[in-house]
């Protein structure tokens, strides 16, 4: 169809509205009367921001952080940038379900044969920032068996109910959300420059998380069409200086 | 792009005009006030209220505000709705095994995976069949009963990203990035769809469709998707092999061939012993199907992205042709699917947006038709069969046909088909629920409708379900004219009709005999932390968990004990018949928090009433079923028989957000095994 000008319209106008049977509908009052934003209201902004940059704003706050080694950490910068991660919500005083999701943990990572803090870092952050100092939560490695490349996370509770908040560990109903005992027991598993992001049970079976985690890291690099290991860059793992786990010595890869 | 048929190249084109000359309108600077004058912004041009669906929930979610930028009622809207014709997908064309190059890449379809390596893609095996979680399982998934019923039709999908897709002719609402299905060519403006091409097939015709993985890497994703394909059709009597289940995915640079014996089920038991065979019940018959992705923990994201489209099965007695058979209005002229989606728009950016790190459900604030937002579609003046799909990801549908102009008239429609199965005869109503997945076909009569609106001439598909959430809808229904209207129905000029008339009550299939089950398993459906459990248990591949004796019956009772929650349960394999809806009401505690108890308001039947044999299903479930929602408080008995295949199939949530966290469970059917768990 050629294209039309609005003299064009104007003239075959006519025409059109029986074409579009909409005829006898026009000029009712009552329906326009609905009728909210007029389309020049419509004239929307966009950014151009990149996807992975919206999640970063969103969802991985660069909040400063307190390893159970007593150092501060950035979030974004410093745990999630690059990475492959594991992250979930406890605190050490959880008589309930952090103590189940811990112990699938620790035996999750068995499971992954040293890849936990080689390439695939988990975090787990404490839900009561006010009580949990950096001891407690070490303590709470320790007596689960938490090995290397794992660490125990608190900071100024305003940031970790953002943190909670932007990744997903939070119910809309107040009440609800209020009852630590029934907080969320979900695990996010992610790769961030890749934006893929899952989520597994921490309650589900150990070999089940294990595979989940697996496949969620790995199967972006399987195949090579088109090259597939030049458009996604490594995801290689940056072990920042001077960070460690919850157990002893970091494994460094490269 | 090659192959369609004159017929979908026309529709496509028209399409595609409608859009640009909306286009050229907005830019030729035409203002709204021009339009109302020349006639064409009438009831069409609606304009749309300021936050979008009319009474969606407004606000967003608790205390969050646009805070995520992605959440209910902050999608930038469209400036009008009803402004765009609603697109017909186009057919997928079968294809020559013999010649076609996608059916000759790597090895023609065989009746076990080709494993082979290919060089060009790391060495991963050509075809993805035959992996389990990713790995390859030697000796698996070789295709049951592929000799028995020798492929007659090929098709063939490339899956393939859409960068340029618009959801609107709105210039002001950018295109989008989609993931779809596209119509099998190899060239690169062969793009994918959503909806995803029509594929149309026949019962005793078998066909195999070759799926190809070519979507783009894991970073090139837009935010949300993960690449990986597993292509479910819902819910064809399928194998395992080739029914797209959660754990069978591929990899990019792989395809993929789904073979399906097209019989109907009971096809392989003998006569002499209560079957079928070699052709199956008729009365088991399908015809409205949809096939979509299935990736684990991705479905929901994936789905969303735009791999959805529509299957439909014709056979003698649904011919498709409305001279012949139960003279169904004829397809495809007066025989149109729709699939109803809600979607969520990034204010930020335009773009449609999905939430990966929440898991209640997800609903939108922009509401589709056939992947155009609140589109209109021109009608003649006769009856035509409408396949109303609810492609999710989480919201459910109360649909009623309004009058916008008088929308206190009570517009009747008939009710022919529940999840694709005709009903034994049609039932007239005045409304519908629609969980996601499920689907109803309908007949609307516009002659009746027309005589009903007097000189209005145009109704609308109207839901008046109120949901503010991923957890459910409310009990509430809106006034009419007040919900949120999916389609508007502009009818034109009479034109001969040559299709039953449904208020002379035609006969379609008797439902299948249901008999006394060898066992009566329980499911409670319910919530854990957070997540979603299945009798206390979360999703797991590498877990089966009970076995049913193959050819045996079995009664499921599948239980909601929460009052604030709802679960649309899918079970793959076999179509169900729903015995009974009954109140928990003592029998399983209710586990309502007591956080936000919505009380007990069931669907009512939409004026179709409720059966007097059935306690407590609606007439319109009277059927066989492949999705049966659980309401609040609420335990349906679902009668099965599991015939044919060997394997493994899941159930879970059709909330795909829920089935991704992790309301899922896979059982096996085997000969000869007696698992008499009653609570698996």
């Amino acid at each position: 169809m050629a294209r039309i000008t609005r003299r064009k319209w104007l003239a075959a106008a006519g025409v059109t509205t029986a074409a579009v049977g909409a005829s006898g509908l026009a000029g009712t009052t009552s329906l326009f009367a609905q009728e909210a934003t007029p389309a020049s209201k419509h004239n929307y902004k966009f950014e151009n921001i990149s996807p992975r940059e919206l999640i970063h704003r969103r969802h991985l706050p660069n909040v400063e952080l307190i390893t159970q080694d007593n150092r501060k950490v950035h979030f974004y910068t410093d745990l999630v940038k690059d990475r492959r991660v594991v992250i979930q919500f406890m605190f050490a005083r959880c008589k309930d379900i952090c103590p189940v999701i811990t112990h699938h943990l620790v035996e999750v990572q068995r499971l992954l044969k040293g890849r936990v803090g080689r390439d695939i870092f988990f975090y787990s952050i404490t839900l009561s920032p006010e009580e949990d100092t950096p001891r407690d939560l070490k303590a709470f490695a320790k007596k689960h068996g938490v090995g290397p490349g794992w660490m125990f996370l608190t900071g100024k509770p305003d940031d970790i109910l953002l943190l909670r908040r932007s990744l997903g560990f939070f119910y809309d109903n107040p009440k609800e959300d209020a009852d630590r005992n029934n907080h969320s027991g979900m695990v996010v598993v992610g790769t961030e420059p890749l934006m893929r992001w899952a989520m597994c049970e921490g309650g589900a079976n150990p070999e089940w998380i294990a595979t989940v985690i697996r496949t969620e890291m790995d199967a972006p690099f399987q195949g090579a069409v088109d090259g597939i290991r030049q458009a996604d860059p490594a995801v290689h793992v940056k072990a920042p200086v001077n960070m460690k786990g919850a157990g002893q010595a970091v494994h460094v890869h490269k | 792009m090659a192959h369609f048929s004159k017929r979908n190249r026309r529709r496509e084109r028209e399409t595609q005009q409608a859009l640009n000359n909306r286009l050229e309108l907005v830019k030729e600077g035409f203002t709204r006030r021009d339009l109302i004058k020349m006639g064409l912004m009438t009831s069409a041009g609606v304009l749309i209220p300021k936050v979008g669906l009319t009474h969606a929930q407004t606000t967003a979610s608790f205390s969050r505000g646009c805070y995520s930028g992605c959440d209910v009622g902050c999608s930038p809207q469209p400036a009008q709705v009803f402004v765009d014709p609603m697109p017909i997908p186009p057919e997928l064309p079968a294809r020559s095994v013999l010649t076609d190059p996608g059916l000759n890449f790597g090895a023609r379809p065989q009746i076990c995976p080709n494993n082979a390596p290919n060089p060009n893609n790391g060495n991963l095996p050509f075809e993805g069949r035959g992996q389990f979680n990713g790995l390859v399982v030697p000796g698996s998934d070789c295709f049951q009963f592929f000799n028995q019923y020798p492929t007659q039709k090929y098709f063939v999908q490339r899956i393939r990203a859409n960068p340029n897709f618009r959801i609107t002719s709105d210039p002001n609402i950018p295109a989008q990035l989609i993931w779809g299905f596209n119509l099998g060519a190899s060239d690169p403006s062969d793009v994918g769809t959503f909806p995803g091409p029509t594929i149309r097939t026949n019962y005793q015709e078998p066909w195999l469709i070759r799926r190809f993985n070519e979507l783009p890497t894991q970073s090139q994703n837009g935010g949300f998707g993960v690449p990986e394909m597993s292509t479910h059709l819902h819910n064809f009597h399928t194998a395992p092999e080739s029914d797209g289940g959660p754990c069978r995915w591929f990899f990019r640079g792989q395809y993929f061939d789904y073979y399906f014996t097209a019989q109907q089920a009971g096809f392989s038991i003998p006569v002499n012993q209560g079957g079928f065979a070699p052709n199956g019940d008729p009365r088991e018959s399908l015809s409205t199907m949809w096939y979509h992705d299935h990736r684990i923990d991705h479905t929901a994201e994936n789905t969303y992205k735009g791999l959805e489209g529509f299957h439909l099965i014709f056979n003698g007695s649904d011919t498709g042709n409305e001279t012949t058979g139960f003279r169904l209005p004829s397809y495809p002229a007066f025989d149109i699917p729709i699939i109803l989606n809600d979607k969520l728009i990034d204010p930020s950016t335009g773009k449609i947006c999905f939430d990966t790190f929440r898991f209640k459900g997800l609903i939108g604030d922009v509401q589709l038709a056939n992947g155009i937002v609140q589109p209109f579609f021109n009608v003649n003046k006769r009856r035509y069969r409408f396949r109303v799909l609810n492609g999710g990801p989480s919201r459910f549908y109360q649909l009623f046909l309004t009058d916008p102009l008088s929308p206190s008239t009570v517009i009747p429609f008939w009710v022919i088909a529940n999840d694709g199965n005709l009903l034994p005869t049609p039932i007239q109503v005045t409304s519908f629920r629609l969980g996601v997945a499920e689907r109803y076909d309908i007949i609307i009569d516009f002659n009746q409708v027309k005589s009903l609106i007097g000189s209005h001439t145009a109704v609308r598909l109207e839901n008046r379900l109120r949901q503010d959430d991923g957890q459910g809808p409310t009990c509430e229904i809106f006034p009419a004219g007040q919900g949120t209207s999916c389609v508007e129905f502009r009818i034109g000029a009479a034109v001969a009709d040559g299709s039953v008339d449904p208020a002379t009550h035609p006969v379609f299939y008797q439902l299948p005999t249901v008999v006394t089950p060898r066992i009566t398993r329980n499911f409670i459906f319910d919530r854990s932390n957070g997540q979603w459990v299945i009798n206390d248990r979360f999703a797991n591949c590498n877990e089966l968990r009970f076995t049913v004796t193959q050819n045996s019956a079995e009664n499921w009772v599948l239980i909601n004990p929460r009052s604030d929650w709802q679960h649309p349960i899918h079970i793959h394999l076999e179509e169900h018949q729903i015995l009974s809806r009954v109140n928990n009401s003592g029998r399983y505690p209710s586990r309502d928090s007591s956080f936000s108890r919505r009380g007990d308001c069931p669907f009512g039947g939409g004026g179709g009433g409720i059966s007097t044999t059935r306690p407590g299903v609606p007439n319109v479930e009277v059927s066989r079923k492949d999705v049966t929602q659980l309401q609040f408080d609420e335990n349906a008995t679902l009668f099965f028989r599991f015939r044919d295949f060997q394997g493994d199939w899941p159930m879970h949530c059709h909330n795909t957000v829920h089935e991704d966290h992790a309301m899922m469970l896979l059982f096996q059917v085997q000969p000869g095994v007696i698992d008499n768990n009653q609570n698996p």
